[in-house]
């Protein structure tokens, strides 16, 4: 028994190795599995181009010269014209050395992503800054509260917060002073609803959000900051 | 954080606007930006070729030359450009740098070059992208080779202690046998003898005639005393060779743990083992073993053979790659040599009686050897073995390739190294005409210089412009400030077969002056400007300078000065200069004492070797002192 099952597995083995063979002159072609590199592939080499000057200066609130000087910079980065997940958030992260902003990242991103097709085009990139930078008190904080809802529901509620702040504190690493506590964040939220949330329900809307925060001096000052980013 | 990112700094301080709602206290205030400048193009204008970046590419790296101020000492206000008088192709690489983040090394560039550049530009070759790093260092560090190489041999060769003692001596001579007769003498003469010891162990088994009673006799034991003899001669040459070596050793730790010390060790530790142990019969057969070592003679040849040394340093460097075909043979050969036992385990009268035993038919099979003492008989036995031979041969054939290459860039390194330096000594030759002719260019119209006094004397002024017009605005301006510096130290510039002579004369003449060679000496002897002027008349070559004591005096503090100064007079190749300045400097003061003492009937040469003597203590050892230095200078100049 020994024997013939050795004599069988030599001739399998042998049968192997000349099907090998056979392959290498082309002359059986295997069934091929998916090909899913060429795939990828495709994607990276689409080339998008925005639409011209002229129509962002009417869109957005930015100078032809900004919109040149952000335009060179974002090309940079980006030769291809759109940016996906993983190069904002590895671009976002050349900010921050210390800790790990790739949650706070991806939440950026999806409020930049308007139309959420999982790429940011130079349009959407402008058009976020112009409001970012160039808005009015009420657009910006619109916008603060468009990436808070992670959503999109038109409220946010407390886990939504409690995500958004886990990322942003994060971003902060480990080594800090004082040093970071596991239930920092959670305060931090519980703080932010006492003084949002208004009729206390357990969500904020965006009518509380706006209100709120056009009472609170500390925020009316530091959204002033944003006017000489640019 | 990289450059091009940078351009992306608005958008991260826009992205903090999610911040501001949730945070508790006030915010601190934005840094201004003082004069808020538009982005402005600049053009660079590197040798002719313009190119052109906006400023705020340049100030992305505020640390380097172009992105900070120091680029405004460049700037041409007529062509309203920054000029760089540099070369275009590397700046390329340069501002590529600053545009993209990354830096590339080019491969055609020269590494010193490149180097430079990078200095100018006050960039860091550590920045250097991961894409061109390898290359980087490879090349860098072949350069430091030779770079070492160079400085190593020159060391050798101009032998920067002017006095090493008999141990220094001693270790030189063994670690460079080119250095003196006795050294190349004694070199031969041991390779001669290892080769007779090789010879001998050889012979001594080859059966040599017969004996009455048909009984074969190696040679060892028909003529036992001779062998004998032969091997006690060997190893006593041996032993005080070791011993030598030993003393002269200036680390003796690190030595007796070197190699060779051991290969040395090893050869003669069986004749002394055996002298000690030929009583005692129980380990008689130990010490037959032991006559195995004496064959590890034959490796002491490697000091004698510099291809055996190379091909050691190849193997030691390609441990791994050995490492690795020595793995994969191995798990090959338990494999191979199991399948087979099991294969063949039925046939009868089958050699493959156990694993280990299958294992040398595997080696044979792996190796294409194939001595056909072990053969499988069955089917599968076979087709297993064919297929045992044809993976042998792969797996061998990996590695080998890798050993090569090692070994032929290690041969050709050495090559390079032993071509470099037999140029070394032509290259030289040519640095040195080209010096003296700068020294004497200086000496030369010097002496047109009096003429030119004479003439200005004589009133004729139609030599005067011809004289003058032969040396350049720089030339001019550099004589004129060599002179400035002999007026300050009131001493004066004179070439080199002047001053031997000088030192020759002086050491007939001036036995007990010449003792204290100092500078204070000078004061003794005042001079004038004008009396200089008059002295430097009678300098002239080939002119017997008449022996006055004061004269004298001056000359030799001239001369000690002189030998300081020589590093001014030469515009040339500095460091090359700098070192042999150095030699020069204490070849003087040698040159000083040994020649007050005794009268050399050959000048002493001036050449760098010839300061490897020690200072002379009596009159008996200078003698001998003085033929081992002229014998030194001989066989240097080869």
């Amino acid at each position: 028994m020994n024997l013939e099952g050795l004599e069988m597995i030599a001739v399998l083995v042998v049968l192997v190795l000349f099907i090998k063979v056979l392959e290498q002159f082309g002359l059986f072609e295997p069934v091929s599995l998916e090909d899913s590199v060429e795939d990828e592939f495709e994607l990276s080499t689409v080339c998008h181009r925005p639409e011209g000057l002229e129509q962002l200066q009417e869109q957005t609130k930015f100078s032809r010269k900004e919109l040149q000087v952000l335009y060179r910079g974002f090309k940079n980065e980006c030769p291809t014209g759109l940016v996906n997940e993983e190069n904002f958030k590895q671009i976002y992260s050349q900010f921050f050395p210390q800790g790990d902003s790739g949650m706070y990242a991806a939440f950026l991103f999806n409020a930049f992503d308007t139309d959420h097709d999982g790429s940011i085009s130079f349009e959407d990139f402008v058009a976020g800054l112009s409001v970012i930078l160039r808005g009015t008190i009420d657009d910006r904080l619109s916008w603060a509260f468009n990436l808070y809802d992670l959503n999109k529901d038109g409220c946010i509620t407390k886990e939504e917060m409690l995500d958004i702040m886990k990322s942003i504190y994060d971003m902060m690493g480990k080594y800090t002073y004082p040093a970071m506590r596991e239930e920092a964040p959670r305060e931090h939220v519980e703080n932010f609803f006492q003084k949002m949330d208004r009729n206390k329900d357990g969500v904020v809307t965006i009518e509380e959000f706006i209100e709120s925060c056009q009472k609170d001096e500390n925020i009316m000052r530091s959204m002033q900051l944003f006017d000489n980013v640019i | 954080m990289a450059a091009g990112v940078a351009a992306w700094l608005p958008f991260a301080r826009a992205a903090a606007i999610g911040w501001m709602p949730v945070a508790n206290c006030p915010m601190p205030l934005a840094p201004t930006e003082k004069n808020k400048r538009q982005d402005e193009l600049i053009i660079l204008n590197v040798s002719g070729r313009r190119f052109q970046t906006w400023r705020t590419t340049l100030e992305r790296y505020p640390d380097t030359l172009l992105g900070s101020t120091e680029k405004e000492f460049f700037f041409n206000e007529d062509t309203k450009e920054y000029f760089f008088d540099r070369d275009p192709e590397v700046f390329r690489c340069i501002l590529n740098f600053y545009r993209t983040g990354k830096l590339h090394y080019p491969r055609y560039e020269c590494i010193s070059a490149y180097d430079e550049e990078l200095a100018f530009y006050g960039i860091l070759p550590e920045i250097i992208g991961d894409c061109c790093y390898e290359e980087y260092k490879d090349r860098k560090r072949e350069n430091a080779e030779r770079l070492m190489d160079d400085n190593d041999s020159e060391n050798n060769q101009e032998g920067s202690m002017p006095s090493l003692n008999l141990r220094q001596t001693m270790w030189r001579a063994f670690e460079n046998p080119h250095t003196s007769t006795l050294a190349l003498v004694f070199y031969y003469v041991t390779g001669f003898f290892i080769a007779v010891s090789v010879i001998t162990n050889v012979v001594e088994t080859v059966p040599c005639g017969t004996v009455p009673g048909n009984k074969e006799l190696p040679c060892g034991e028909r003529y036992a005393v001779a062998f004998f003899c032969l091997d006690t001669a060997c190893v006593m040459i041996f032993t005080v060779e070791y011993l030598m070596r030993l003393f002269a050793a200036p680390s003796r730790y690190r030595f007796m743990r070197s190699v060779m010390s051991i290969i040395d060790v090893v050869a003669i530790m069986p004749y002394y083992i055996g002298l000690v142990m030929t009583n005692n019969e129980d380990v008689s057969g130990a010490f037959v073993t032991l006559r195995v070592f004496r064959v590890f003679r034959i490796f002491k040849f490697s000091r004698h053979s510099q291809g055996l040394r190379i091909l050691g340093y190849t193997l030691k460097s390609c441990a791994s790659e050995l490492g690795f075909l020595l793995f994969s043979l191995t798990m090959a050969i338990i494999i191979f040599a199991t399948v087979m036992f099991y294969a063949e385990k039925g046939s009868s009268a089958s050699k493959f009686t156990s694993i280990p035993a299958s294992f040398w038919y595997t080696i044979v099979t792996m190796t294409t050897l194939g001595y056909g003492d072990m053969v499988p008989k069955t089917i599968a036995g076979k087709i297993f073995g064919s297929i045992c031979s044809l993976s042998g041969v792969l797996v061998i054939a990996l590695p080998v390739p890798v050993i090569v290459s090692n070994f032929s860039r290690i041969y050709h390194q050495n090559q390079r190294a032993d071509k470099r330096r037999a140029q070394k000594k032509a290259r030289l030759a040519r640095i040195r005409v080209a010096k003296t002719g700068s020294s004497s260019a200086y000496l030369h119209s010097k002496r047109n210089g009096l003429l030119n006094a004479a003439l200005e004397l004589t009133g004729s002024s139609d030599d005067e412009q011809h004289i003058s017009k032969s040396t350049s605005l720089i030339e001019s301006q550099h004589h004129h400030l060599l002179h400035c510096l002999e007026k300050t130290t009131n001493h004066e510039f004179i070439d080199e077969q002047l001053f031997e002579q000088n030192c020759m004369d002086n050491s007939m003449q001036n036995y007990p002056s010449t003792r204290s060679p100092s500078l204070s000496s000078n004061n003794g002897g005042s001079t004038s400007c004008c009396s200089r002027r008059n002295k430097t008349t009678t300098h002239l070559p080939n002119s017997k300078v008449p022996a006055t004591r004061l004269q004298s005096m001056q000359e030799l503090s001239t001369i000690h000065i002189q030998c300081s100064e020589q590093p001014s007079l030469t515009t040339s190749r500095s460091s090359l200069n700098m070192k042999s300045d150095d030699g020069l400097r204490p070849n003087c003061k040698t040159s000083h004492l040994t020649t007050a003492i005794i009268s050399i009937p050959t000048p002493p040469a001036l050449t760098p070797e010839g300061e490897s003597r020690p200072p002379p203590s009596s009159p008996h050892p200078t003698m001998n002192i003085s033929t081992t230095c002229s014998n030194v200078v001989k066989v240097s100049a080869l």
